[in-house]
């Protein structure tokens, strides 16, 4: 069997038997996105001969007889804002197209030490800023189930690049739905985790207080073991929260009995295509038939999550992205005479007109005088979406419902109407504004064969609870197993 | 027409600490190897992260605690937001609404004797900036950045305008650098900027009815020595009288400028200004978590201070019953002084005697000789020997000031078995042998029948010439003893 075709734990139980080694799972990922990646553009860099040496390095430590990390083997793609060192961290931007960052990020250090396979770089709107791949400044990612659609962002190529089967997981960051929404966009499994709960550190910031590093996998237990490897405590990072790490690989498959699944009234209000909505309730009922009771909840504040969302994450953004000055490293105009020419020559050249509508809207926000009235005021609301979310999780273990309200929109369709793009994140933004977990798991098709994505919400670090949730249904279902056509 | 002068004072002062207040880099000052002391956080890389160091906060409470501040218990770090090619992240992190301490104050006391109460505002902490280096041989046009500074730890210090001189300011100065120093919270070294100052300064002028107006108020900015910080202040005023007087522009017409100071011509000059207001879109950092402050470690922070210089000055006043002046003297040369003179006192058993030979005797020496105490060769052991044997009145002072003077020479460090030696040699051993002492008297009585006669016919002032042979016979003697034999024997003649 080619990796390609193989879920995490089943690479890595490979790996571990000796059925396979790393040069030839490296081998097949490479000749499965050569084969492949044309079609689907999901990666930005791959470093071919670096992942062979990455494999011989394993291999060679296995026959001495050295003990295995675990993800021993396991082919990992990267969103292209996760810095590691030596290798091209552009975060699909001009500005940093030929930025090598000295160092690692946590992450990668992680996936380093657990002996995976860092396979590449994966596309992603520029700064992890958008919905739908057309940000980056460098190419499309497409739809493997769909190419004239959209994967989905900002995390596309991670997802893409898992949906086609390329890799069996891949990191991405979510700041207001960028894991899950192309997750569900792509009929993959895709999990933010809490916010704390995985480093930060080496993570270019879009927005620092929403940002999560999170796993992409073709199953539930391939993001339970991608998790278990870059959880944990690090004192680079002041927000990353110094709790135990539970060993999610080794809980997913345990069930949960007596299961209270909360269903918010507001995710299936106006806005959502009645066929997600279908779909969606088939799942809920899928949790039913297993015995879990629905209730349903009130989120009486998400109708404000994205006003909230889009004052919050351009604030931080524009402060975030100010260091993009052209002085130190990163793109520099050619032509400029002061220094107010130079950085308005930079940052002009340099940034994609979403970037530079964010960067602007968050100026506005925090400038003098509209401080109050914008950013504070979406802080306080902030607080009472948290509060929603703490009154709900007081009555029922997990909330369910859709991911997006539509599945993947045209690549070129919403491009001309921001607003309508920043609501395909309208039920997965309210998550990363408390700070809790939220995952997506491929739950049904539409008609018209594309993937329609169930989203599962934890209460703070209760990721094994959504893992085991996650696991039930996917036991009980075989969405997961549906591939795209693949060349 | 007369005018009260307003004086404000910000005051940056960097904290000693061993590594930048955000990441691991070394503090140490080093203009010679630009850049050298970076790391991805200090450069703000992407995806680097600050994450508080500890020790500089601690030691920015105890600078907030000398200057008898509040300690919130609640504090948070915020974004001061420009763009400059020294500012590496494009926003320098520092404390907002909320800094970490507030409302203290500083007394100080001024040439005259006079006292001013200077109220302190607030004192939060935040990263410095780093250096832009500009080519001024007028040929090249680069600008290159030094970022070794970038993330170095600072306590801004902000006062109330509470001087009324650019003396007082000066003083002020003075007195912080020296709390500081005594706390060992900042070398307070001007010469590589650990204290920096801005003056803000204006006048209030008298009316002929009574009341008063205001000039705009000038910030002069960074001011690097105190006696800068009082030429600046004082040229400020004679600029803004005049000016006053020419223009009669008050405060309504324009709020506040800044200025630079020349120190080659000793005038303020006008900086230029921005266009419009900075908005430097303050906000929480989200990268850092605030900080709470609890009672006990505001007490464990008290617990590790040592006395302040305010009341030191007051306890060698009660301790060793010396004067205002001396007591002063004594502390404001910096605490290893202090402390010298402690060991000095204390071991010697007077401490009136310790300070008069420390403030003018080893003072005048360290001066003369460009000493420190720390490297004087004459240690506070050896000196509190010395001055012992005065006091047991076995050496004279005059004899001792030989040994002291003695013991420099060799420039080497002196030790206690010296003074003994120096003693032997030189013969200053305060000779105990009244014997001896009654022989010489006998024999100069003898030798000097014209001022035996004069004394006993009442000349009393004819018995100096004789002490001052009796002394030249006795090397040693204790002219006080020899006086008193003296005198005895001249009484008892017939």
């Amino acid at each position: 069997m080619s990796s390609a075709g193989r879920t995490a734990s089943q690479t890595i139980a490979a790996f571990r038997t000796g059925e396979t080694n790393a040069r030839d799972l490296a081998e097949q990922t490479l000749a499965a996105i050569t084969a492949r990646d044309g079609a689907i553009g999901a990666f930005l860099h791959v470093d071919r001969e670096d992942a062979s040496q990455q494999a011989e390095r394993l291999d060679e430590r296995r026959r001495s007889g050295q003990s295995l990390g675990l993800l021993a083997g396991l082919p990992v793609a990267i969103k292209d804002v996760l810095c590691t060192r030596g290798q091209p961290t552009t975060c699909g931007s001009r500005m940093l197209k030929d930025f090598k960052p000295p160092y690692d990020a946590h992450v990668i250090e992680r996936l380093r030490a657990a002996d995976a396979l860092l396979i590449g770089r994966t596309n992603l709107d520029e700064f992890a800023m958008g919905s739908s791949s057309e940000n980056s400044a460098f190419q499309q990612t497409k739809n493997p189930w769909d190419a004239t659609r959209t994967p989905g962002g900002s995390s596309s190529g991670s997802a893409a690049c898992v949906a086609a089967r390329m890799t069996p997981v891949s990191l991405g960051s979510d700041t207001g739905g960028s894991i899950r929404q192309p997750a569900g966009l792509c009929g993959i499994m895709g999990l933010k985790p809490t916010y704390g709960r995985v480093s930060r550190y080496g993570l270019v910031a879009y927005a620092s207080s929403l940002d999560q590093i999170g796993p992409f996998a073709t199953d539930v237990a391939g993001a339970a073991l991608l998790l278990e490897a870059i959880s944990g405590h690090d004192p680079r990072d002041s927000t990353s929260v110094n709790r135990p790490v539970p060993a999610y690989s080794q809980s997913v498959d345990q069930p949960l009995a007596g299961l209270k699944i909360g269903v918010p009234r507001e995710h299936f209000a106006e806005g959502l295509e009645p066929e997600v909505a279908s779909v969606v309730r088939g799942a809920l009922d899928v949790y039913k038939s297993l015995g879990a009771e629905l209730r349903d909840v009130d989120l009486p504040h998400s109708k404000y999550s994205i006003a909230a969302y889009y004052l919050i994450a351009p604030s931080e953004a524009s402060s975030n992205l100010s260091r993009y000055d052209g002085i130190h490293y990163g793109h520099r105009t050619e032509a400029f005479k002061s220094m107010a020419e130079l950085y308005a020559g930079s940052r002009g050249e340099g940034f994609g007109p979403e970037v530079k509508r964010r960067i602007m809207l968050g100026t506005y926000a925090l400038s003098a005088g509209y401080y109050d009235q914008y950013y504070v005021k979406a802080l306080k609301v902030r607080r009472l979406i948290r509060q929603d979310f703490d009154n709900a999780f007081a009555d029922v273990d997990i909330i369910a419902g859709p991911v997006t309200p539509t599945p993947a929109f045209k690549l070129g369709e919403l491009v001309d109407d921001p607003l309508a793009m920043y609501l395909s994140d309208i039920y997965t933004i309210s998550a990363n504004l408390a700070g809790i977990p939220g995952a997506s798991i491929p739950c049904g098709f539409s008609k018209t064969g594309l993937p329609i994505g169930l989203q599962l919400q934890a209460p703070p670090f209760e990721e094994e609870r959504l893992l085991r949730a996650a696991r039930m249904f996917e036991r009980a279902t075989d969405w997961h197993l549906q591939t795209p056509p693949l060349s | 027409m007369s005018y009260d002068v307003i004086i404000g004072l910000e005051v940056h002062v960097q904290l000693q600490t061993q590594t930048k207040i955000f990441c691991g880099c070394s503090t140490a000052f080093n203009p010679d190897q630009p850049n050298v002391q970076t790391c991805p956080v200090c450069l703000g890389l992407p995806g680097a992260l600050p994450v508080l160091n500890g020790k500089a906060f601690w030691l920015a409470v105890k600078t907030a605690l000398a200057l008898n501040c509040e300690i919130a218990p609640f504090t948070k770090w915020d974004r001061k937001q420009y763009f400059y090619p020294d500012l590496p992240k494009g926003y320098q992190i520092s404390q907002y609404d909320l800094p970490f301490s507030h409302d203290g104050h500083v007394d100080v006391v001024t040439e005259s004797g006079g006292e001013r109460h200077v109220r302190i505002l607030r004192a939060h902490l935040e990263e410095d900036a780093g250096k832009n280096l500009h080519d001024e041989s007028g040929r090249g046009r680069d600008s290159q950045v030094d970022l070794n500074r970038a993330g170095t730890p600072l306590v801004e210090i902000v006062t109330e305008p509470d001087m009324r001189t650019a003396e007082e300011a000066r003083r002020f100065l003075e007195e912080l650098r020296l709390l500081l120093t005594y706390l060992e919270v900042s070398d307070c070294n001007m010469q590589e900027g650990s204290l920096r100052c801005d003056a803000n300064v204006n006048l209030h002028v008298h009316q002929p009815d009574g009341g008063k107006v205001a000039t705009p108020i000038v910030e002069v900015k960074n001011l690097n020595s105190f006696r800068f910080t009082e030429q600046a202040i004082l040229h400020e005023v004679e600029r803004q009288w005049e000016e006053f007087q020419r223009t009669g522009k008050t405060i309504k017409d324009a709020p506040k400028s800044t200025r630079g100071f020349d120190p080659g011509r000793g005038v303020t000059y006008p900086m230029r200004e921005k266009e419009e207001a900075a908005d430097y879109r303050y906000f929480p950092d989200p990268d850092l978590v605030p900080v709470t402050v609890t009672p006990a470690d505001v007490a464990r922070v008290r617990a590790e201070m040592c006395e302040t210089p305010i009341s030191r000055r007051q306890r060698f006043q009660t301790d060793y019953q010396l004067s205002a002046y001396d007591a002063a003297v004594l502390v404001d040369q910096g605490r290893e002084v202090a402390e010298y003179f402690e060991t000095v006192a204390r071991a010697a058993g007077d401490g009136k005697q310790a300070a008069n030979w420390i403030t003018q005797d080893v003072l005048r020496e360290l001066n003369d000789r460009q000493l420190t105490i720390a490297t004087f060769p004459i240690p506070a052991p050896v000196l509190a020997d010395l001055l012992g044997r005065v006091h047991r009145k076995e050496l004279t002072l005059k004899s001792a000031r030989e040994v002291f003077a003695a013991l420099l020479e060799s420039g080497e460090p002196a030790n206690i078995e010296q003074i003994g030696q120096v003693i032997a040699e030189k013969g200053l051993a305060i000779v105990q042998d009244a014997g001896a002492i009654d022989a010489a008297i006998a024999q100069v009585i003898a030798a000097n029948p014209k001022p035996v006669a004069d004394f006993k016919s009442g000349k009393a002032q004819a018995a100096g010439a004789l002490i001052g042979q009796v002394m030249k016979l006795v090397k040693g003697a204790d002219p006080q003893g020899v006086r008193e034999r003296l005198l005895e024997q001249l009484k008892s003649l017939p």
